[in-house]
């Protein structure tokens, strides 16, 4: 069988790199004429100027246009990689971002000529607090990472301020890599916590070691295995009992808007990941931006500058002396964060609690649509995603990855795959709520087909993928030679 | 609502195939007590017209810089940004795409941080540079951790005309890791004083920013020599990256990591993010980098194609040991300032670099010419400092009124340089903005 629609194949174009390309003397941007007389730069400090090659404007735009053609992003089609809930990016944001007003405001202007983008910033942190029941927020951090290192740097601080230097942090053995690299910048050593055959922390792995060395937690919550930690307040009783503090990982928030404020159940510190939650563009790898939220007892040590409203005025506050500091050189990732409040405003209160519904609806779906077909790591109702493997296919010689390159021939991008570590093989589905039923049965009956493929003509999946623009990579050579520039 | 697509029958479907009634019913997976009781006090649901008008609102108060003529940089730049870089980078397929970790439906974007990681080299005369980082205080800061993990010292030395915002940045990173900072002072020529570093020992690595925060140019070369002889690292770092279209490159100059913001490269100035933070080091380093790398490698056809390289580095293989923490990076930034670099070419970026100098340089002539007090006689690069007459303060609002924002007082940064001021010049302001703010401020 062929396998293939007709226009699911499409033009692949060739392009050379940016220097095969172009001849001396061409230009792609207008120069303005110089009005004023020119004036030779000290030889002495004067270098050659860099070695770029020069292209006109059509092949610049030519080039990035072909490049283009062989990416897929989330408007492509499904992208349902999980933990990374790549949900619809609305393209009103894009036009509000781009509005003159914000994308050419100089961060040092006097306040009294910005205060749009200081009510801007003050109003999101309201929303995040009212999503979140946290006392305070900080928009600062420029990754959901970064913002993770700002809480635990909170963390240190609070603890350093109680005359404590804490060494160690439970990190569960679900966690994202950012959770134990992030606690190691401030010289916490991780200590596991690992999962239930239920798929969660059980309340006595913590007791036995939560100690007054250890500064807290870092719990996801869902978890990576979408599931939602239902020991959780017990938990955090556990950490607050021996004086540590529970950090929030908010990857999947997504799944819980308008269900669960992480502040009510005992989390102190959490940070968000605008790019996720708030669909604003991953950008093949980024901007995001991972605001922090608080509880009381840290917002003294919040970052500065903070946004502060006095009567109908807007301002930039610097004057925290426990503040941990400032943690990039301006404010945060502005345009992103124009971004995430067009959305809230968008969807309005009711509507994110609808998305995270439709988030967890589709989710159980695919789970309970593919449980005969793929083997589920834990049958139970999930949250945002669901985690299989491929233990069913090990018998036919074929791997998660052979079953994720094999869905790239069929035109979707491949879930999340080897993560969480917990689970081997794993093949990790996050659908997100923007993905309609049509779209979620085709990728849910294309992966039914793969399964089959796997079985009959175990190749198909071996060879895969053979419809991208290019097949498997070696990657292990690019890492023995590396060649990072041309 | 727009982006969610499930109809009441679409719903009802996959409820039964699930086998639940409701959808409030999954939620039963979450314990009551952890359930939140009360409704979210958010703002009902907007449409798109109606946003559009409160977010017309809201950026009519900004100063933006299409109106107002700013003669600020201090790490944020107004330049000329061609229609077609941001038309090219709202290709949905680079901007809707997450990290390349699927290397062969991610070929543009892989090909594309190639191409900006050999251009990043070549600006700066490095051998290496990472994908991007957020922005150059936190790149800075990484650069340093680098330089701690790699001579197992805990002291380094930073000028004190590094940013005074990049360095709050890394007193927040080093801090907790233990590493004393020793801060180096300047010297009437506005440059920073390299015989402090001189005597100083045990020292992990220098800091200095060149253009420094005074837009001075620092004899790089010099303060490589010193530190190379403490058996220490050389890190430079910058805030205006179309400086390097006219000066020696921090890799003829003996530095071992750069750090710098690459805003100025074609990325809005959006009240100070997103930017690009710039990194790049000797060869030699290459494995202490934190962050992404990509390199070349071949496919099973033996065709050319682009992948995440030395991974063993990053967090998601090793955890606490990693290099970094960073995960997300300014990816996206990167093509921005990539599309850039390309539409101007080596022959456009060196003639930006030659104007943005004709122009600070007229500006810096004309005043001096009025009488006004330029401080630091070294040569500078399209920012410099000047002390305006007493009473200059009202001149400031009057002029902000009409439109101009007459620079950045420095006294904030600087309690002994009160009065003084940090003008910025770039292609973007003419003669006649200059004339008029000569003419005002000397008034």
């Amino acid at each position: 069988m062929s396998g293939y629609s007709q226009g699911e194949s499409g033009l692949i174009l060739n392009e050379p790199l940016l220097w095969e390309k172009g001849k001396k003397g061409r230009c792609g941007f207008s120069l303005p004429a110089c009005d004023v007389d020119e004036v030779c730069f000290d030889e002495a400090l004067a270098g050659d100027g860099p070695d770029f090659p020069d292209l006109s404007e059509v092949e610049v735009v030519r080039h990035y246009t072909r490049l283009s053609t062989w990416n897929f992003g989330v408007d492509t089609g499904m992208y349902p990689l999980g933990s990374c809930t790549m949900k619809y990016n609305p393209k009103v944001n894009e036009r509000q971002a781009g509005l003159t007003g914000f994308a050419d405001a100089h961060p040092l202007l006097p306040e009294a000529r910005t205060q749009g983008a200081l009510k801007l910033m003050y109003d999101l942190e309201q929303f995040l607090k009212e999503l979140t029941g946290m006392a305070a927020v900080t928009l600062q951090p420029a990754a959901g990472a970064h913002g993770e290192l700002t809480g635990i740097l909170m963390m240190y601080a609070y603890h350093k301020k109680r005359g404590e230097i804490r060494t160690k942090m439970l990190v569960p053995d679900t966690a994202h890599g950012t959770n134990p690299a992030s606690g190691a910048l401030c010289g916490y050593t991780p200590v596991p916590v690992p999962v239930s055959e239920e798929g969660i922390m059980r309340v006595e792995d913590v007791r036995e070691r939560m100690d007054e060395e250890t500064a807290g937690i870092m719990v996801t919550n869902p978890n990576t295995l979408g599931l939602f930690e239902k020991n959780i307040r017990d938990i955090c009783a556990i950490v607050h009992e021996k004086g540590g503090l529970v950090y929030g990982d908010g990857a999947n928030l997504n799944a819980v808007m308008g269900y669960v404020k992480m502040g009510e159940i005992g989390v102190d510190v959490m940070h968000f990941n605008l790019h996720k939650t708030f669909s604003t563009p991953h950008g093949g790898g980024g901007p995001g931006s991972g605001p922090v939220a608080v509880n009381d007892i840290l917002a003294p040590f919040l970052p500065v500058p903070r946004v502060e409203k006095e009567r109908d005025r807007y301002r930039l506050v610097t004057t925290y002396p426990d503040s941990i500091g400032r943690m990039m050189t301006f404010y945060g990732h502005f345009g992103i964060l124009v971004r995430a409040y067009s959305y809230i405003l968008s969807m309005g209160g009711e509507g994110l609690k609808e998305a995270s519904a439709h988030a967890v609806l589709n989710a159980n779906y695919i789970k309970e649509r593919l449980k005969d077909t793929f083997h589920l790591a834990y049958d139970q109702t999930c949250m945002h995603e669901c985690v299989f493997s491929d233990a069913n296919q090990e018998e036919f010689g074929v791997t998660t990855l052979d079953i994720a390159k094999r869905l790239i021939d069929y035109g979707f991008h491949p879930p999340t795959i080897y993560f969480p570590l917990v689970v081997h093989g794993a093949l990790m589905i996050e659908p997100t709520e923007t993905e309609t039923k049509e779209d979620i049965d085709h990728f849910i009956n294309t992966l039914k087909v793969i399964a089959r493929e796997a079985k009959e003509s175990p190749e198909l999946l071996k060879n895969a993928p053979i419809r991208s623009k290019v097949r498997r990579l070696d990657e292990t050579a690019a890492a023995r030679k590396p060649c990072l520039s041309g | 609502m727009r982006y969610l697509p499930h109809t009441q029958e679409d719903i009802k479907e996959m409820l039964s195939v699930i086998g639940v009634d409701t959808v409030e019913a999954l939620f039963d997976a979450i314990p009551a007590s952890c359930r939140t009781t009360k409704p979210m006090n958010l703002p009902a649901a907007m449409s798109e017209w109606d946003l559009n008008a409160h977010m017309d609102a809201l950026a009519a108060t900004m100063a933006s810089s299409r109106e107002y003529r700013v003669f600020i940089g201090a790490g944020s730049y107004n330049h000329y940004i061609p229609s077609s870089v941001p038309y090219l980078l709202s290709r949905s397929e680079f901007a809707t795409a997450y990290t390349p970790y699927q290397p062969e439906i991610s070929q543009g974007t892989l090909q594309g941080i190639y191409e900006f990681q050999t251009l990043v080299t070549r600006l700066l005369g490095m051998e290496v540079a990472t994908a991007s980082h957020y922005d150059g205080a936190t790149g800075l800061s990484e650069a340093l951790l680098m330089a701690v993990r790699k001579t197992k010292k805990k002291k380094v030395a930073v000028s004190a005309l590094c940013h005074p915002f990049h360095r709050e940045v890394l007193r927040t990173y080093l801090g907790p890791a233990g590493v004393e900072i020793v801060e180096l002072p300047y010297g009437q020529d506005g440059r920073t004083d390299l015989a402090a570093l001189e005597a100083l020992d045990d020292v992990a690595a220098v800091a200095v920013q060149s253009p420094n925060f005074f837009g001075v140019v620092e004899h790089l070369n010099e303060f490589s020599d010193a530190i190379h002889a403490k058996k220490g690292l050389m890190i430079a770092s910058f805030t205006e990256a179309i400086a390097w279209g006219l000066l020696k490159t921090p890799g003829s100059q003996g530095v071992d990591i750069v750090a710098g913001d690459g805003q100025s490269l074609g990325i809005p100035k959006a009240f100070g993010g997103p930017g690009l933070g710039l990194l790049a080091s000797t060869k030699a380093l290459m494995r202490q980098l934190p962050g992404r790398l990509v390199g070349t490698t071949t496919d099973l056809d033996g065709k050319r194609g682009f992948v995440l390289t030395l991974a063993a580095r990053e967090q998601h293989i090793r955890r606490e040991k990693a290099t970094s923490n960073i995960c997300s990076n300014n990816g996206l930034c990167a093509m921005n300032a990539a599309m850039y670099m390309a539409s101007l070419g080596g022959s456009g970026f060196k003639r930006l670099a030659q104007i943005n100098h004709n122009k600070a340089e007229y500006l810096k002539r004309q005043l001096m010419a009025a009488g006004v007090e330029i401080p630091f006689a070294s040569p500078t690069f399209n920012e410099f400092v000047a002390k305006f007459p007493q009473g200059f303060e009202s001149t400031y609002d009057r002029l902000l009124s009409s439109m101009v924002v007459a620079g950045l007082p420095l006294g904030r940064f600087y309690p002994e340089l009160e009065g003084y001021y940090l003008l910025c010049v770039t292609e973007t302001l003419s003669k006649t903005d200059m004339d008029q703010l000569v003419k005002e401020v000397t008034e």
